[in-house]
């Protein structure tokens, strides 16, 4: 039960930063290693203001401002300075990490017994005594779903329409008149936002931050991102959001399966790295069944 | 008014593959003139279109449009004001989303692209009635992603996309290339309203040399980056095409192929 009540909990979290990334690799068509290092930011940040002593509430939106501020760095980098899509986040990634370190002040910064988001006075009345080992996953439920109502409204905006269009074919944003290029440095801002909110929460389920924890981000908000989608394209009437949330909880389950089977949490990112190449070709197979 | 002064222009410079392909190339086209554009392949035409539009730099001369120098205006900003029409179907739609969101996206060109709603419902039968005239039923595909749709049928709703809003300019490259004879008539037809309705400048590249005939009222022939025929007003009105074909020929002895 516990077992089931963790793989949505961190599904639910990883969700949120899989819709970042899907908006860089499937809206923008970019591969955005910045991710690796806004999610331990977005963990960072927490640590230190929960230390602080600053209601947990305001972790959330500070670290997805600060997600969207490294997020928007990423877009000049790449876009003013005409540095390559992955090398752009490869620079960011890599200077995060110092950052990281630096608003931390070192590499592994645990708050056990501080109140966060999913444990404090406020919502410990709120909920019976017998509902505690749900409160975290139904808090988490409540704010992903907020997070993609969100995204699905703003998808539907003139802007959003403007986002959709960039990845999809700049040529004809610039035929509307319109920058491309700071279309696209508002998608990685929003998507570095989401990530790093994915971040900020994660850490708040963990009680901890760790500057190693953002390893791997991206292939494992991908790997939610192409299950989800894959999986989930038939069924027409479920929005693409949905199917990514839902990709996520199953590549948590996954994992889970897998550390049940006996590999060791060390054994993860091999697991994690195999999976993906898996997933991947298995999604490329069939788009090149339903282009031939 | 359009003005192409002294451009200079060399693809691939400092490389075994330099081309110095525009060289001291002047244009003048005056506000409201409609021209067509015929020349071989490789002769240039969408590399001027591109010059006029900044999808590409210059090496040296100026732009000018209504007696203001552009040369140094980014492109989105000189696209406020021209509608274009690319020779590659797929560069005017955007493929993922429906003709409905495509249609919002053009007619929302000139204003800010906000947080407001991106397809409004009540515009639905205002652009149902743009595209029955096409009589190709993308009328009844409102809700169909644009990149199903037939190039001849993704070319035809690029036209009415690239028209939507109040524009000055209309670049049209070979718009009607990748349409069956029937509706590259009906699209032509269509054309030649919307440019005198709105009273649009319009360079229009053809292949068709009766469409370059019929339509407009200046002809340019184009040759390896220079202006080989340039008639207008009457002197165009009594042009035939067995005349252009002749140039076609001549070219063709005169440089072996
Ligand atoms: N980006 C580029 N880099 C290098 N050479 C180029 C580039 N664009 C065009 N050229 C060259 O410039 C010449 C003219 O090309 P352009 O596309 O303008 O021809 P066109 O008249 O439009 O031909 P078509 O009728 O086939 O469309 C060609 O020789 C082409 O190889
Ligand atoms: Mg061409």
């Amino acid at each position: 039960m516990t077992l089931i009540i963790s793989v949505f909990e961190q599904g639910f979290i990883y969700a949120i930063m899989a819709l970042g990334i899907y908006i860089t690799y499937k809206i923008l068509d970019f591969p955005d290693l910045t991710v690796d290092g806004s999610f331990p930011m977005g963990a960072a940040i927490t640590a230190v203001m929960i230390n602080a002593g600053i209601p947990a509430v305001l972790t959330l939106p500070v670290a997805f401002l600060a997600g969207g501020f490294v997020g928007m760095l990423t877009g000049v980098i790449h876009v003013k300075l005409h540095v390559r899509d992955l090398l752009s986040g490869i620079i960011m990634m890599t200077a995060l990490y110092t950052v990281n370190l630096r608003i931390a002040g070192k590499a592994n910064l645990p708050f056990y017994n501080q109140p966060t988001v999913f444990d404090n006075d406020a919502v410990n009345g709120f909920f019976p005594e017998g509902m505690r080992d749900f409160q975290t996953v139904i808090i988490l439920l409540v704010i992903t779903a907020v997070v993609k109502l969100l995204l699905d409204w703003y998808m539907g905006t003139k802007s959003g329409f403007l986002l959709r269009a960039v990845g999809n074919n700049d040529t004809l944003v610039t035929s509307l008149g319109v920058d491309k290029g700071r279309v696209r440095i508002a998608g990685l801002s929003i998507a570095n936002a989401l990530v790093t909110l994915g971040g900020c929460l994660f850490a708040q389920q963990q009680r901890y931050f760790d500057v190693t924890m953002g390893t791997g981000t991206m292939v494992i908000g991908l790997a939610s991102v192409i299950i989800g989608t894959s999986l989930f394209r038939k069924v027409t009437f479920m929005k693409v959001t949905t199917a990514v949330i839902l990709g996520s909880v199953i590549y948590k389950a996954c994992v889970a399966v897998a550390i049940r089977l006996g590999l060791a949490a060390s054994d993860m990112k091999l697991v994690t790295a195999v999976l993906f190449l898996i997933i991947l070709v298995l999604s490329m197979d069939k788009k090149r069944k339903v282009a031939s | 008014m359009l003005e192409l002064l002294h451009i200079d222009k060399t693809y691939n410079p400092g490389t075994v593959n330099e081309l110095c392909f525009f060289k001291d190339f002047n244009l003048k086209i005056n506000t409201g003139e409609f021209v067509s554009v015929v020349g071989s392949n490789g002769s240039g035409k969408t590399s001027m279109l591109n010059i006029i539009c900044g999808s590409m730099d210059i090496d040296g001369g100026r732009v000018v449009m209504n007696d203001a120098d552009i040369s140094k205006q980014k492109d989105f900003l000189r696209h406020r004001r021209i509608g274009r029409v690319f020779q590659d179907p797929s560069k005017g739609t955007c493929p993922e989303m429906t003709i409905m969101e495509n249609m919002s996206l053009a007619e929302n060109k000139g204003h800010p692209y906000n947080l407001s709603r991106g397809a409004a419902k009540m515009r639905r039968d205002y652009f149902r009635s743009l595209l029955a005239p096409l009589e190709l039923g993308l009328e009844d595909k409102m809700d169909i992603k644009v990149g199903t749709l037939s190039g001849g049928q993704r070319q035809s709703l690029a036209l009415l996309m690239s028209t939507m809003t109040p524009i000055d300019f209309l670049i049209l490259d070979e718009h009607t290339a990748a349409l069956d004879p029937k509706t590259a008539e009906k699209i032509m037809i269509l054309t030649d309203k919307i440019v005198r309705e709105k009273h649009l400048t319009t360079i229009m590249v053809t292949h068709n040399l009766r469409y370059a005939v019929e339509y407009g009222d200046r002809l340019l022939m184009m040759h390896e980056g220079r202006v080989i025929i340039d008639k207008s007003g009457e002197e165009k009105k009594k042009m035939e095409m067995g005349e252009i074909l002749k140039k076609f020929d001549e070219i063709s002895l005169e440089y072996g192929n």
